[in-house]
């Protein structure tokens, strides 16, 4: 009886710091705080029954863009590296052929496409093209639209659209999307230089 | 004068060190939380590409990642240099592709499953051959939504030059 009223001693918490420490720093060195981004796009349904006949597109509303296996670039037959892409893409939405489009700056070439709902980006790249050059000129075009977007947003509402609140601006975001609309197709890929 | 001689006579109290335990507890249930321990130990060596209009991935769950890139180094004798795919934790063929995704897809509620996004982890000097292989598989899969993982380049003009 006289045991168990003696005072149970109190553990000796002064150790316990570190033993957290050890933790903290196993979990500091084992911790990847890498956020995944990349370029997110949208492949074609596999059945070519649901568009049985394909509306036909005007050639000027076209802008063909063709890599080879040596990762050159042919745009709109002409040899062009990888830093003219965006400016040449982005003259060709924005060209405004028929005068419809009443926010665009282009310089209305007739040789150039009709209004930016009609331009069509096409894509083909061979077997042999890298895809560190692919990822590239996917990203120049898409920079090309995501510019003249910035370029619409600033004159019709004076602000910044990457800046924008996809939650507070989903209405502007949609109209600014609406006006410059991503079209890029992607034919299968060549196999020349494979 | 007598009472500030006093004082510096006086020994420094020791610092009270008994919130310390605390405070690391703090931090270390943040790293806990935080911590997405690599599920995958990587048996191809993905040298990212660079590009500048990258959208982060949100909500993990609805990931799945396929690597293609050449084996590393100790594999290569065995599995050679030529660019292959990997899946989870393995090696993988074309055709593992399919049943891989759909695999993947059965994990995830029904809701859910229109979400979910291929995430497409490849090594630059990856011919497209490949890559438009693994996008015809996946086109066959039904997975539509892809995304082709890229790092956010140091300064842009390091994109237009040949050797990225």
């Amino acid at each position: 009886m006289a045991r168990n009223k003696r005072a149970i001693p109190e553990i000796n918490a002064g150790s316990m710091a570190d033993i957290a420490f050890l933790l903290l720093i196993f979990y500091l060195v084992t911790t990847t705080m890498d956020t995944d981004k990349g370029i997110n796009r949208k492949l074609p349904p596999i059945d070519d029954e649901l568009v049985q006949d394909p509306p036909p597109i005007k050639e000027r509303n076209i802008f063909t863009v063709l890599v080879n296996s040596n990762d050159q670039l042919l745009v709109e037959d002409e040899y062009l590296e990888i830093s003219e892409l965006r400016t040449k893409a982005m003259e060709f939405i924005d060209n405004n052929g028929d005068g419809s489009c009443a926010y665009c700056k282009g310089y209305g070439i007739s040789t150039s496409s009709d209004n930016p709902v009609k331009a069509v980006i096409s894509l083909q790249n061979d077997r042999g093209t890298s895809y560190g050059m692919y990822v590239k000129v996917q990203n120049e075009l898409v920079a090309a639209y995501e510019d003249l977007r910035e370029n619409y947003a600033e004159n019709e509402y004076g602000r910044s659209y990457r800046g924008m609140d996809p939650e507070e601006d989903e209405e502007i975001i949609k109209e600014i999307k609406n006006a410059y609309q991503q079209k890029i197709s992607e034919a299968e890929p060549l196999n020349i230089g494979g | 004068m007598a009472v500030i001689k006093k004082k510096k006579d006086k020994a420094l109290p020791a610092v009270n060190t008994s919130a310390l335990p605390d405070i690391v507890f703090m931090l270390l249930f943040f790293f806990m939380v935080a911590t997405v321990m690599r599920e995958v130990d990587l048996k191809v060596s993905v040298n990212k590409p660079q590009a500048t209009e990258i959208q982060k991935l949100e909500r993990k769950s609805l990931v799945t990642y396929i690597y293609a890139g050449s084996p590393k180094e100790n594999y290569q004798g065995k599995f050679g240099k030529t660019p292959r795919i990997q899946l989870n934790d393995s090696f993988a063929s074309l055709d593992d592709l399919q049943p891989f995704v759909i695999q993947e897809r059965e994990t995830k509620s029904e809701e859910e499953r229109p979400m979910m996004t291929m995430s497409i982890k490849a090594d630059k000097t990856v011919k497209m051959g490949l890559i438009s292989d693994i996008k015809l598989e996946l086109r066959k899969a039904q997975a539509y939504k892809i995304n082709y993982s890229s790092l956010q380049p140091k300064d842009a003009e390091a994109l237009y030059s040949s050797d990225n």
